[in-house]
């Protein structure tokens, strides 16, 4: 079954074309989703891109967390529809309450553009055929990209597997390393790095392909998650 | 401050007695304050280019390729496939200096406009810098907040920054300058014009709201009917706003998607006043504008202010009446203002209204091509000497570990990486090498980008120097396998009103000139940047050039950095080097002086026709341009970025610089083509790639040794790990 | 010590991007909202003899470096002063 990604675009968002090309480059059928709409689309699968929604004014992500799309994608959440957030998409989702903690300031101050190396923490549908210690190398590029939990948070987000990735070396301050977290019913997911950036060799890497085939195939079977 | 003039208001708005009489002429009576106010800026050199338009009829403007030359927004190649590409640089030197953040960033959304306003989707930024020396805490500090700027704006535009330079000169301490360049792609067939035309189309103005921002030296006029205080508030330093300016770019993609619009044009130097002055001139019409109707920020504002408001993010279009309510309905999605705010006319005169009355009426035509042209008086500068005598150099390896570290070598990584390099997929080569090469998806073809200067050369000798930056910059993109298409540049001078100047600012042009014949390169924008000097100093003559060529197919782009141990390591071309202007001159003997060689154009050219028949041919390892550092940089730079050594004990003449050298490396199998391919051009081998050291002739260093001072270099100085 | 607040602002007429993406997303929710000016707030300790000299000094750190005078304007209050208001 052709799985239908919606990706988001709100004013302000700038890798949403990219991750439609790569929804269509590992097999998945692309549609745009509109911040104003309160609908899906009939999307199976939402992809929350990255950005400067509302060009970062406040703190990034919290204008788009409280557009319309949103609704219908915590509704699409709820139902237990994958979702995956990408740098301001997974500022997105924290500001939404989808995804536990907080991104703030990279502890250097500036913003970085380079690839990173993201160590796989679990098996996860999220990362089809990958083993815990493997090494995916993608590339990331924020200024808002350091990962903030309390320490209760963070003892949670261990008992129940939450993090499927953490840096190596650790890019941006953030805490315990962590690069990807995925909500408690892990069918939402976010990370900084870039996997929709990551899907052609001749760009440098085609590592981002492996999450986009588990949002692919959470659509395809929820009850993975 | 405002003291009251002592002299009549058009000397105090720049315009010369004559100029003043000229205008009077032109309209057929005294012109008012207003009218004067917008002569004397689509008269000044910036918006009119009065000193600068006769020499730059000297470029070649024309080729196969041009879809699209001076004239317009931006210049527009065809590269094949049905695709086009957009390009020009322009400089924001002056807003910079202000107030460097904000400066660099309406630099960019300047640039990014121009682009789009031709109907392209802009795919790539450059940027070219210049500072002080970087031991100045100041110059740190204004380099620091340069860099933010234009990522500010590029990273949330979601444009890709893909490469440009950074110099650091002490003539450029109290005048740095910010160039900027954009390409954009579009379908060949769907070129946007300025050109606004039938009489009774809609002027539609859309975007941000206007306010007080960038009045400058107009505000003069404010002095008259404000107070001292009310009169220094008025802001003039414009603020850029990435967000709109993102908004702006996905909108006017979409209103030319749905072919809404007749005519573009963006909003820039001058505002209103010179945008609808050259729409109309583009169109051979008039335009009849209402300033009462166009949105305001600020109450109270002044129809002078209204017209020559320099606020960013604003576009002006030209819109049928029937299509208007689908355009408000499109610029509403988009959440951007748009208003109505005057119509085509036939007369060929601009006339502008406020609350029902006529404020101004100015014929177009003397607007525009009526703008003064002058002729330069040009004096040889003095200080032009003949070539230097030089010493041997006594430790090759000490010079090469110092020029590694030298600011004007070192790696830009610490710039480069607080830009977004990746945005748009498109980029196969990042920056870091010579050019960057950005696929034009979903196309096999890329095409190769390069912004390249050197103040210190066109100093030295001004003809060679402006030949030198057009050839260095063309080469850059021949080292991908990319064939140079095309030009725009960025010529930032001094006062031309000085006879030095002018020679250099002549003299300059015509070294352009004459590479870009030489290789069939087609100059399709640019921009002129005159008055860059402090207390009647000039920075250094500086063109900068930035070059497009185009890829058939991005699979066989080739990069900068050495790939595998055993690789053969060649010297491709023989162009004339001396240490004259070198960087080894600068730092190990600490002056700037003598002559640069001649460059070969010829040989130059046949240089990019092997490289782009090398490559084409799969042959090509690495390729890399020789110029900072010379050969034992260059050498070291394709280890370093490779990560890996090179033995190439039969490199001489280590530190030399000049035109048409570049070094290849290439698997030994392939060497006899090579040397077939190459022909009566110049090959020889150096050595070969492998080792943990960089060995350049007498110069020996460990690669970690030269990694760590290449790449520590800069971050160590702006205070970063 | 002493605790002063300083408060940085847009200058008047200076274009605010983020207030005015505020204001547009808050009128968007249909919130009537007319203007928005977003600036900065900073709570500075001051090791000063006297609320004078604490001001006098905040003024100073603020003039130079918490606000760009090109195109920022700031306001210096002690921190008791501020909560009362």
């Amino acid at each position: 079954m052709s799985v239908r990604v919606g990706v988001v675009t709100f004013p302000g968002s700038c890798d949403d074309r990219d991750a439609l090309r790569a929804i269509e480059l590992v097999g998945g059928e692309p549609a745009q989703l509109w911040h104003a709409d309160d609908h899906l689309h009939a999307a199976d699968a939402v992809i929350v891109p990255g950005g400067f929604s509302y060009g970062d004014y406040l703190r990034p992500g919290a204008l788009a967390a409280r557009s319309p799309v949103m609704r219908a994608i915590v509704r699409h959440a709820g139902d237990g529809g994958p979702v995956l957030g990408i740098c301001n998409g997974f500022q997105v989702l924290t500001e939404a309450g989808l995804l536990p903690g907080v991104l703030r300031p990279n502890t250097g101050l500036r913003f970085r553009c380079h690839d990173v190396g993201l160590r796989v923490q679990r098996p996860s549908p999220w990362l089809p055929q990958r083993e815990p210690g493997d090494l995916l190398e993608i590339p990331m590029k924020h200024h808002d990209g350091c990962y903030f939990a309390d320490p209760a948070t963070l003892a949670e987000l261990d008992r129940y597997g939450q993090v499927l990735l953490r840096y190596e070396p650790n890019p941006n301050g953030s805490v315990a390393a962590i690069a990807c977290v995925t909500s408690r019913e892990g069918n939402v997911a976010g990370l900084m790095p870039h996997p929709e950036h990551a899907v052609d060799p001749l760009l440098g890497s085609a590592d981002g392909r492996v999450l986009l085939a588990g949002l692919l195939g959470l659509a395809r079977t929820p009850a993975a998650a | 401050m405002n003291v009251a003039s002592p002299q009549p208001l058009h000397r105090s708005l720049g315009l010369t007695d004559e100029e003043y009489s000229r205008i009077g002429e032109a309209i057929g009576r005294e012109p008012n304050d207003f009218e004067l106010a917008v002569f004397s800026l689509l008269w000044s050199e910036h918006c009119g280019y009065k000193h600068s338009r006769r020499l730059l009829g000297r470029f070649p403007t024309s080729g196969p390729a041009v879809l699209q030359g001076p004239g317009e927004n931006a210049g527009v190649i065809d590269v094949g496939d049905g695709l086009a590409v957009a390009l020009k640089v322009e400089s924001h030197n002056h807003p910079s200096a202000v107030e460097p953040f904000q400066g660099a960033a309406t630099g960019v959304g300047g640039i990014l406009r121009d682009i789009f306003a031709m109907g392209a989707r802009p795919i790539a930024i450059l940027d070219s810098l210049r500072f002080g020396e970087l031991e100045s805490p100041e110059q740190r500090q204004l380099f620091g907040r340069v860099v933010e700027g234009v990522g500010h704006y590029g990273n949330c535009v979601g444009v890709a920054n893909v490469g440009g330079e950074v110099e650091f000169e002490a003539p450029y301490e109290h005048n740095c300058l910010v160039n900027a360049m954009c390409v954009g792609l579009l379908d060949a067939g769907r070129l946007q014009s300025a050109g606004a035309a039938g009489a009774g189309n809609l002027l539609v103005l859309y975007g941000s709201r206007t306010g007080r921002d960038g009045i400058g030296g107009a505000s003069v006029l404010a002095s008259q009917g404000f107070d001292e205080d009310s009169a220094g508030k008025r802001p003039s330093v414009q603020i850029g706003d990435p967000f709109t300016g993102k908004k702006l770019i996905e909108c006017t993609l979409a209103l030319i998607d749905a072919g809404l619009v007749a005519a573009l044009q963006d909003l820039g130097a001058a505002g209103l006043a010179s945008s609808t002055a050259e729409m109309a001139s583009a169109g051979g019409v008039g335009l009849d504008v209402d300033l009462s109707r166009v949105p305001l920020r600020e109450p109270d504002m002044e129809p002078f202010e209204i017209m020559i408001s320099e606020s960013q993010e604003r576009m002006a279009a030209i819109v049928e009446p029937e299509r208007w309510p689908e355009v408000e309905a499109l610029c509403a999605r988009w959440d951007m203002d748009a208003t109505v705010i005057g119509e085509v006319t036939g007369g060929g005169r601009l006339r502008v209204l406020f609350e029902g009355e006529p404020v101004g009426d100015l014929p177009v035509a003397a607007l525009t091509d009526g703008c003064p042209r002058y002729d330069l008086e040009r004096t040889r500068p003095a200080r032009l000497a003949g070539p230097c005598r030089f010493p041997p150099v006594s430790d090759p390896t000490a010079a090469l570990r110092t020029l590694l570290g030298s600011p004007g070598i070192a790696s830009r990584r610490w710039i480069t990486r607080q830009y977004d390099q990746l945005v748009g997929s498109g980029t196969v080569v990042r920056p870091g090498g010579d050019a960057a090469v950005v696929r034009l998806t979903p196309s096999a073809r890329a095409i190769a980008v390069s912004l390249d200067g050197n103040g210190r050369r066109t100093w030295l000798h001004p003809r060679r120097g402006g030949m030198s930056a057009v050839c260095e910059a063309a080469r850059n993109v021949a080292c991908t396998g990319a064939r140079p298409a095309a030009v725009t540049n960025c010529l930032n001078f001094g006062n031309p009103e000085h006879p030095e100047v002018a020679y250099e600012l002549a003299e300059a042009i015509e070294g352009m000139a004459l590479a870009c014949e030489a290789l069939d390169l087609p100059v399709v924008s640019g921009n002129v940047s005159l008055y860059n000097e402090h207390a009647g100093h000039p920075i250094q003559p500086t063109p900068v050039v930035g070059v497009v060529g185009v890829l058939e197919d991005a699979d066989l782009a080739v990069s900068a950095a050495f790939r595998e141990t055993g690789d053969v390591v060649l010297l491709a071309g023989n162009g004339p080097a001396a240490l004259d202007g070198s960087e080894y001159q600068k730092r190990l003997l600490g002056e700037v002086a003598g002559e640069i060689p001649e460059p070969d154009l010829d040989a130059e050219r046949a240089l990019h026709g092997f490289l782009a028949a090398a490559a084409a041919a799969g042959l090509l390892q690495s390729a890399h341009d020789i110029s900072s550092g010379g050969l034992a940089v260059a050498l070291a730079e394709s280890a370093i970025l490779g990560g890996v050594g090179v033995d190439a004990p039969a490199a001489e003449w280590l530190f030399d610089e000049g035109e048409g050298r570049v070094v290849i490396s290439a698997r030994a199998g392939n060497v006899p083509a090579l040397v077939e391919l190459a022909g009566s051009l110049p090959l020889r081998e150096l050595g070969a790639v492998g080792g943990d050291r960089i060995v350049a002739g007498a110069a020996v260093i460990d690669l970690s040794d030269a990694t760590g001072r290449y790449e520590s270099a800069i971050p160590e100085l702006m205070g970063d790990r | 010590m002493t605790r002063v607040t300083v408060t940085v602002r847009p200058k008047e007429g200076i274009l605010d991007p983020q207030g005015e993406a505020l204001r547009r997303s808050l009128a968007a929710g249909g919130q009537p909202v007319l203007a928005v000016r977003a600036g900065k707030l900073f709570d500075v300790e001051i090791d000063a003899a006297s609320d004078a000299e604490a001001l006098a000094l905040a003024e100073q750190i603020a003039g130079d470096l918490l606000a760009n005078p090109l195109i920022e304007e700031h306001r210096v209050d002690l921190a008791g002063e501020e909560r009362a208001g």
